[in-house]
């Protein structure tokens, strides 16, 4: 049972009043009809799934039903950061924000 | 090998059952093999049975970190049935339980395949139009199926709540007679020692750590014991499918999550069939030592680590008590997560990937144990002809750049 503290709330809660919103930082292309098919498949469908730690969006559903991003590692299920939505993917700073 | 039979019960018997021999070689790795697989579950050693026994191709190992059938294999819920929504996969499935009805004498191994049908309760009224359909598309493909009243579904199964009053009244139900359990543990070992009587190498205890290529086709696999070079490297690893992916620097349409189960103590025998609820969610069955095995559901978010959330556990088991209020005293002896790797449409993928001489067989999410003899099959035969077999086609990787998804989430009798 995972605990996370949401940003906006800041409040340690249990994962049952939040949802998983899957991988974060995925930017959708600016321009999708000048993708091949590949390309296209590749940002809906393809995921980095790691081993370890993982970048992911959270939903505080029973709560301020607000998003917010989450570094948690995959293995450990440890929660190493919690960062409201909007924040540019710290792995990738030079990005725009999806 | 040694066949299994009453006159060699009685034999061994004689000798007081001291002389027994091994199931299977426990071999050095040799340099390079034809084909190596990697993963030693029900459906690596499914492939390396079939690769030998249908295709004559014999230089094979199968490559497990742990022990042969040590992951998913061992931590499902046992169930088999066929009774999927769309063709691609209904023909893939009831094409397996085709091979489990006959697998026992095949590998001269008791599979302990238990056909005592297979029950989908609809609580609402659209619950039961899906069930409607899903039935009728079953009975198209050839597939049996009913559809139950709850006064069917409570006389066959008495211990079931189908009071009007209960929070979510059973409204009837689907019913699949071929369907129903076996024993787990039995497929790895049956397919294990019928592989190994072929003289596929099963190397235990060899962890891959890393894909080795030479202009874009495979060279071989490396591990912890050593560099061990093959044609073909087929990736059968329920779990890790992505961890290997990376290895080969490629990326694959899959989440990892963990899936739990759990026993109870043993019972007596009170239920004779397998009953499964999506509304409520939660799958039950009686093994033959008497456990009722009980599924629960995936975590909602990725996970690598072998347990699952406590949450979804109370929801499971408050499920099984609004069904079975007999069970409400039954204790839990034992509960445990396995990997299962969930694609965007919840059907596997099958087949080649970019690199030359590298195939996969994943993403069977939660449903691959009743796939075991059917995925080993038409992935032997893939590897054996270098192209799709004809009921694997459709589960190419390229389905995900092409659209031409396979939506079984929710179609499919569970959905999680």
């Amino acid at each position: 049972m995972l605990h996370i503290r949401c940003p906006y709330c800041q409040e340690l809660r249990s994962e049952e009043e939040f949802s998983n919103a899957g991988e974060a930082h995925i930017r959708r292309p600016p321009d999708p009809a000048a993708l091949s098919d590949a390309e296209w498949g590749d940002y809906l469908h393809f995921r980095k799934n790691p081993r370890g730690p993982h970048r992911e969006i959270w939903v505080h559903t029973a709560g301020c039903r607000r998003y917010f991003n989450v570094l948690r590692d995959t293995v450990s299920y440890e929660i190493l950061e919690v960062y409201p939505a909007g924040v540019p993917d710290p792995d990738a700073p030079g990005e725009p924000t999806p | 090998m040694e066949k299994y039979s009453l006159p060699s019960l009685f034999r061994h018997a004689s000798r007081h059952h001291e002389d027994w021999p091994r199931a299977w070689r426990d071999p050095a790795p040799k340099e390079a093999y034809d084909t190596v697989i990697v993963g030693g579950g029900g459906h690596g050693l499914a492939t390396a049975y079939y690769l030998a026994s249908k295709h004559g191709v014999t230089d094979v190992a199968v490559v497990e970190k742990g022990y042969l059938g040590g992951g998913n294999t061992g931590r499902n819920t046992t169930i088999v049935r066929s009774n999927y929504l769309r063709d691609e996969a209904a023909h893939l499935y009831d094409f397996s339980l085709g091979l489990w009805e006959g697998l026992s004498q095949e590998l001269n191994f008791n599979v302990m395949f238990s056909p005592r049908g297979a029950m989908n309760l609809g609580h609402t009224l659209q619950e039961m139009r899906d069930i409607e359909r899903r039935v009728n598309a079953n009975r198209l493909n050839g597939i049996d199926g009913e559809i139950l009243t709850t006064a069917q579904v409570q006389k066959r199964v008495p211990l079931l709540n189908c009071s009007p009053k209960s929070r979510y009244p059973v409204m009837g139900a689907s019913w699949q007679p071929r369907g129903g359990i076996a024993r787990h543990d039995a497929v790895a070992w049956g397919y294990a020692r019928a592989a190994d009587a072929y003289g596929v190498d099963l190397l235990q205890q060899t962890e891959v750590t890393g894909i080795r290529r030479r202009n874009g086709a495979v060279t071989g696999i490396e591990t912890s014991r050593g560099f061990i070079g093959a044609r073909n490297v087929a990736c059968v690893t329920a779990g890790n499918s992505g961890v290997l992916a990376r290895m080969a620097g490629l990326r694959l349409p899959i989440e990892s999550r963990p899936l739990q189960a759990l026993v109870s103590e043993p019972l007596k025998p009170c239920l004779d069939t397998v009953v499964m609820s999506n509304a409520v969610h939660c799958y039950i069955s009686q093994a033959d030592k008497g456990d009722l095995v009980i599924g629960a559901g995936a975590d909602g978010y990725n996970g690598y680590g072998q347990r699952g959330s406590f949450r979804i556990i109370e929801h499971t088991l408050s499920a099984v008590c609004e069904l079975f209020p007999a069970f409400s005293r039954v204790r839990m002896n034992r509960q445990w997560g396995g990997i299962v790797d969930i694609c965007p449409d919840a059907c596997p993928v099958i087949g080649k990937t970019p690199v030359e001489g590298l195939y996969f067989n994943c993403g069977w999410g939660t449903g691959g144990f009743k796939a075991t003899p059917g995925s080993g099959y038409v992935f032997a035969d893939t590897l054996a002809n270098e192209r799709p077999h004809p009921l694997a086609e459709p589960f190419a990787l390229d389905r995900f750049a092409s659209g031409a998804l396979i939506d079984e989430h929710g179609a499919a009798g569970v959905a999680h």
